[in-house]
């Protein structure tokens, strides 16, 4: 019997230490029309040797194309000793740490993850994850509403990524939640400063900055940070952290402090009164050595100002000592956690993505502060050098004027599908195609370049886009 | 254990001193900080909030549970101890000094309804079954 | 010793990163100033560390891990690896579609037999873990009800022996959370049910077999309570693993459902995630099923099918096809690597292993009340079957020795063993919720019950040795207080 041990023998022995004749005896204060039949569309079980011819067919049914495509989710090298170590059966299979003295391995490295994740982000705390960025984005809004205690309005630049704004919005609408969308400006691909400031003295909760934004663009992130607390809300900034190895840390955005105390805010809680910078970050963790596995497991990540660590969502994993003084970790601020105040926790989340940030952590060990900083400047300039080469192209423009991390929109002078279905066809996967999330552009497409591509690579995408269009 | 008999109680265990200048001073029972534990934190309402009696003003937190505190009437805040911001803990060695805020009540006579110390004794007695 | 600890400045590993620094092209005042704090390691050192603190673990693969309420079930090691399959981790998710009819053939499959197994007329896979699968239950409740025209119905009944995640979960849809209560035999207080319904409710949320190990006999009451009430009935799937094979959901009159794959379907829990939380539905609640779900079109549009002449083509259903739907809960396609590891095990578990599934881990909770309750334990529902799990309270061992439930989940440790779950449910006054689930065999449930007899003995002998407990591990009981009152949660050089 797959994955079950007993023996006959064993079976009739623990029956009889029971005191029941049979196995169906144990059924039997369940009504007995309710016993379902046989299960017949699921077929005979598959032996190991079966299943792996099955699910190897399965996997040459999926065809790997030259990848140019980011849109939230990037193609990175992955070092061979973090999923070595990430599967070992010790991190792959143990559960939620809620044992501290069994489970030093796992909270440690979920301290040190949070330690790295500060960092990066510039904030001051990290929680032990989330399911996704774009779920965090809507962990952050109601995080922000809960703090702001007055408004139930966020500010979202069109620029925040379509999947995530639509993915924030299933989530945070039923708690009466107004998502509020601010347009970008057509020759930057950023946010319209101008339509922005139209919402100056009206009541919001927080404005979302994206960093760099849908269109790979860099927002002027001084700028809208001081712009959302001279407003009286909080800043969240929406970040890849990779990125952060070489971008401005969410921390030390913009240099005007909040409004003190916040709008509504506690008289205990005066500490809410930040100093510079966004108040939370949020983002996805999948550049950090998550591979693209068709869109997931992924992991979001959350950091925070240090005022506002009890109103997180998800784990958060403290450095303590033992009975004899000695440095150990646990699970704390469990007070903010639904296991604990039910009805009234921050968030009903339990479950996080945790092997998924140890890999992470394993990832950013490995790669260093050097070694990230250098996948992120290759990737940089492999894009910077896409776009030169594609831009060569008759036809074909930087739709832009601003500066960018590894992606980009370039303006074609073809319908998009039409032209990533003929790339496709020869083995390339060119891009995002904008035109359905945003028709005003034309015949626009997101590409990305990250360190994985060679010049002959960028080579070969210029030639099959070149054809493509021809 | 003893209760206070100078003081007035809810039956969700805020107890209530009345000041000389008709103000009252809220915290939570000695009974309430046994069953909650070692105290880690506690937020309190801003001054100035106004509060209906009965409404969720403060939330006092342990390490395995939480518990919000209850406006014993309606009224004002008029102050808040923001010592316990730094030591928590002062609720669980001495809960009837260490007190979370303060309210102007709007009615005086409200105050006269509460339960006083034999009344709680029930409520404590009663909870023990 | 920390990461950081172990790093040595400009000490960096060549073979992981680009060779060269590449040239940024941005301007100074978008850029960071001062380097994060990243270890400067090698790779060696690397290794070492994350190898030994993997070490610092209890995990399944290495001790028995009886956590009522949480399924720690093996978790075969095909699923990883055949879900690690190099194409299966490559494929970016805006890839189209005709480059992943492998994986959403398998996507496909598996909510045919979710669908199956559970008795409900459709199902997505995209929720994360089982808490958005709730969340997603309960949106869907909501649509349903705003769908007809009904807004008065605000409020969602949660009997109080529920998770915790339950009322969080009704709270985030925006309803108010009405809870009753449990009778003494373990399952919900009828008549505290009927006198709560009303045109007000939405809905209920239960978990049966119930977060007390027994399986709630008026299951059919409740339903025609709760659909007379013109609310709908929501199954909580955390104790899915008890049922799995013998009954279903959808026969006991369940309107939606979620499933823990991280439980029942065994994939790993991995320190704490990344769980799935599959949702099923009745069919009148289809058109409301979160995005994507994973459709089979008999004729391909595209001609790129599987399978050439008569192929068949796979694709996600998006907004276009179904308008009323909750939504997105996630950038892109939810946990596609644990869907994989699931699929995997389904297969090959079949028919024939799906109906055991139920009947070993219930033989096993059976099996290992007996034989705990002869040692001296005191059963919570001694009247009633273990379902796949079931409570020991340790009030009387306390009230005799002062030894709490903690203490000895603590000592436990000490005897190398997973402690069970403690203090939850929280009707039951020092609980332990024991779950062992189907793939442990009988010797090792008799060791643990040696175990548990040797701990009852020590309580009334030297009772200090158990508080003291444990003195086996990495760290002896950690000061929680001082962790929340003091936070240090990240290190600082």
């Amino acid at each position: 019997m797959p994955f079950i041990p007993h023996t006959s023998q064993d079976v009739s022995s623990m029956l009889a230490s029971i005191g029941v004749a049979e196995i169906d005896a144990l059924f039997d204060e369940i009504p007995a029309h309710l016993k379902s039949g046989s299960l017949t569309a699921l077929g005979a079980g598959l032996n190991e040797m079966q299943v792996a011819r099955l699910m190897r067919d399965r996997a040459a049914q999926d065809t790997p194309l030259l990848n140019f495509i980011g849109a939230g989710a990037y193609e990175h090298h992955i070092p061979a000793a973090v999923w070595e170590l990430a599967t070992r059966g010790e991190f792959y299979s143990a559960y939620t740490p809620y044992q501290a003295e069994a489970s030093q391995g796992t909270l440690q490295v979920l301290y040190e993850y949070q330690t790295m994740m500060a960092s990066l982000t510039g904030m001051d705390v990290s929680n032990a994850s989330l399911y996704d960025g774009a779920s965090g984005l809507a962990e952050a809004m109601l995080m922000a509403v809960r703090a702001h205690k007055t408004s139930r309005r966020i500010l979202v630049p069109a620029t925040v990524s379509p999947f995530y704004r639509s993915t924030a919005r299933s989530i945070v609408k039923l708690q009466d939640i107004e998502l509020v969308e601010i347009p970008y400006d057509r020759a930057t691909g950023t946010v319209d400063m101008a339509a922005l400031a139209q919402h100056a003295g009206t009541d919001f909760a927080a404005l979302v900055i994206p960093q760099p934004n849908f269109f790979g663009a860099l927002e002027d992130v001084d700028a809208l940070t001081n712009w959302a607390h001279a407003n009286g809300g909080l800043a969240i900034a929406l970040v890849n952290p990779l990125s952060l190895a070489l971008l401005k840390p969410a921390g030390l955005w913009g240099d005007n402090p909040h409004p003190n105390p916040l709008p509504g805010g506690e008289g205990t809680n005066a500490a809410l009164r930040a100093p510079v910078g966004a108040d939370i970050a949020v983002g996805d963790g999948q550049p950090l050595g998550a591979p693209l596995s068709s869109g997931g497991s992924y992991f979001g990540f959350m950091c925070c100002k240090q005022a506002l660590v009890r109103q997180m969502p998800g784990r958060i994993i403290g450095r303590t000592v033992d009975l004899d003084g000695k440095q150990g970790f646990t699970l704390t601020l469990q007070a903010r956690e639904q296991h604990i105040r039910r009805a009234k926790a921050t968030s009903n989340i339990c479950s996080n993505q945790g092997l998924m940030v140890t890999a992470a952590t394993i990832f950013m060990s490995l790669l260093g502060q050097d070694g990230l900083r250098r996948v992120a400047a290759a990737s940089h300039q492999n894009s910077q050098r896409l776009a030169a080469l594609a831009s060569g192209i008759a036809g074909v423009s930087v739709l832009f004027n601003t500066p960018t991390f590894h992606e980009t929109v370039l303006q074609l002078p073809k319908p998009v599908a039409e032209v990533l279905a003929n790339m496709a066809n020869a083995g390339i996967l060119g891009g995002y195609d904008l035109s359905a999330d945003y028709p005003e552009l034309g015949n626009a497409l997101l590409v990305c370049a990250t360190e994985t591509k060679t010049e002959e690579d960028l080579q070969q995408f210029v030639a099959s886009l070149q054809a493509a269009i021809a | 254990m003893s209760i206070p008999t100078e003081l007035k109680y809810t039956p969700s265990h805020e107890w209530i001193r009345v000041e000389a200048d008709g103000s009252i001073t809220i915290g939570i029972t000695q009974h309430a900080q046994e069953l909650l534990g070692d105290m880690v934190y506690v937020e309190a309402p801003a001054v100035g909030r106004s509060l209906n009696a009965g409404e969720e003003c403060a939330v006092v937190e342990s390490v395995k549970a939480a518990a919000d505190v209850y406006a014993p009437v309606s009224g004002t805040v008029t102050a808040n101890n923001s010592e316990l911001d730094s030591s928590p803990e002062a609720i669980n060695s001495a809960p009837y000094d260490a007190w979370i805020f303060k309210m102007q009540p709007a009615d005086a006579s409200a105050v006269a309804s509460l339960l006083d110390a034999a009344a709680y004794q029930a409520v404590v007695d009663s909870e023990a079954h | 010793m920390l990461i950081f600890e172990r790093s040595h400045p400009s000490r960096r590993n060549a073979a992981q990163a680009p060779q060269a620094m590449a040239a940024v092209n941005i301007p100074a005042a978008l850029l960071r100033k001062t380097a994060p704090l990243l270890p400067e390691a090698s790779e060696m050192d690397v290794v070492r560390h994350y190898t030994n603190l993997s070490q610092k673990n209890f995990s399944i693969d290495t001790h028995f891990y009886p956590l009522g309420s949480c399924t720690m079930k093996y978790n075969p090691r095909a699923c990883n690896t055949l879900a690690m399959l190099p194409n299966f981790l490559a494929r970016h998710p805006l890839a189209p579609a005709h480059t992943g009819q492998g994986v959403l053939a398998c996507l496909y499959d598996l909510q045919e037999i979710l669908k199956e197994v559970t008795g409900m007329a459709g199902v997505s896979l995209m929720p994360m873990a089982g808490a958005q699968g709730e969340f997603a239950g309960i949106a869907m409740i909501q649509a349903y009800h705003a769908s007809r025209g009904d807004t008065a119905r605000t409020e969602i009944i949660v009997p109080d022996a529920a998770h915790g995640t339950n009322p969080a979960t009704a709270v985030m849809c925006g309803y108010k959370v009405r809870e009753i209560p449990t009778n003494a035999d373990g399952d919900v207080d009828l008549d505290a049910l009927r006198a709560a319904v009303g045109p007000q409710t939405a809905g209920l949320m239960l978990t049966n077999p119930s977060t007390l190990g027994v399986f709630e006999t008026h299951i059919e009451d409740i339903k025609h309570i709760i659909h007379d009430a013109g609310g709908l009935l929501y199954y909580d799937g955390a104790n899915l693993n008890a049922i799995l094979g013998k009954v279903k959901p959808g026969d006991m009159g369940f309107d939606v459902i979620h499933s823990n794959l991280h439980k029942t379907f065994a994939t790993p829990h991995g320190g704490g995630g990344p769980g799935a939380g599959a949702v099923g539905v009745a069919a009148r609640l289809l058109p409301f099923l979160p995005l994507p779900v994973v459709a089979k079109l008999p004729s391909p549009t595209s001609g790129r099918g599987v399978g050439g002449e008569g192929a068949v083509e796979y694709r996600y259903l998006t907004e276009a096809d179904l308008p009323l739907s909750i939504g997105h809960l996630s950038a892109f396609t939810g946990n596609i690597g644990v869907l994989l590891r699931a699929y995997i095990y389904a297969k090959m578990l079949g028919a024939d292993g799906m109906h055991r599934v139920a009947e070993f881990a219930t033989l096993n909770a059976n099996y290992l009340m007996a034989e705990l309750q002869k040692v001296g334990y005191r059963i919570a529902f001694p009247q009633r079957r273990a379902s796949h799990e079931f409570i020991v309270s340790c009030k009387p061992l306390k009230d005799a020795t002062g030894i709490s439930a903690m203490d000895v989940a603590k000592r436990l440790l000490d005897k190398g063993y997973h402690p069970p779950t403690t203090y939850f449910p929280m009707l039951v006054p020092e609980c332990l919720l024991i779950e062992p689930t189907e793939t442990e065999s009988k010797e090792t449930l008799d060791a643990f019950v040696a175990a548990m007899k040797e701990i009852w003995d020590e309580a009334h002998a030297t009772p200090d040795l158990v508080k003291g407990a444990p003195y086996s591990q990495p760290v002896r009981r950690l000061d929680d207080v001082k962790a929340a009152r003091e936070l240090d949660l990240t290190w600082k050089a």
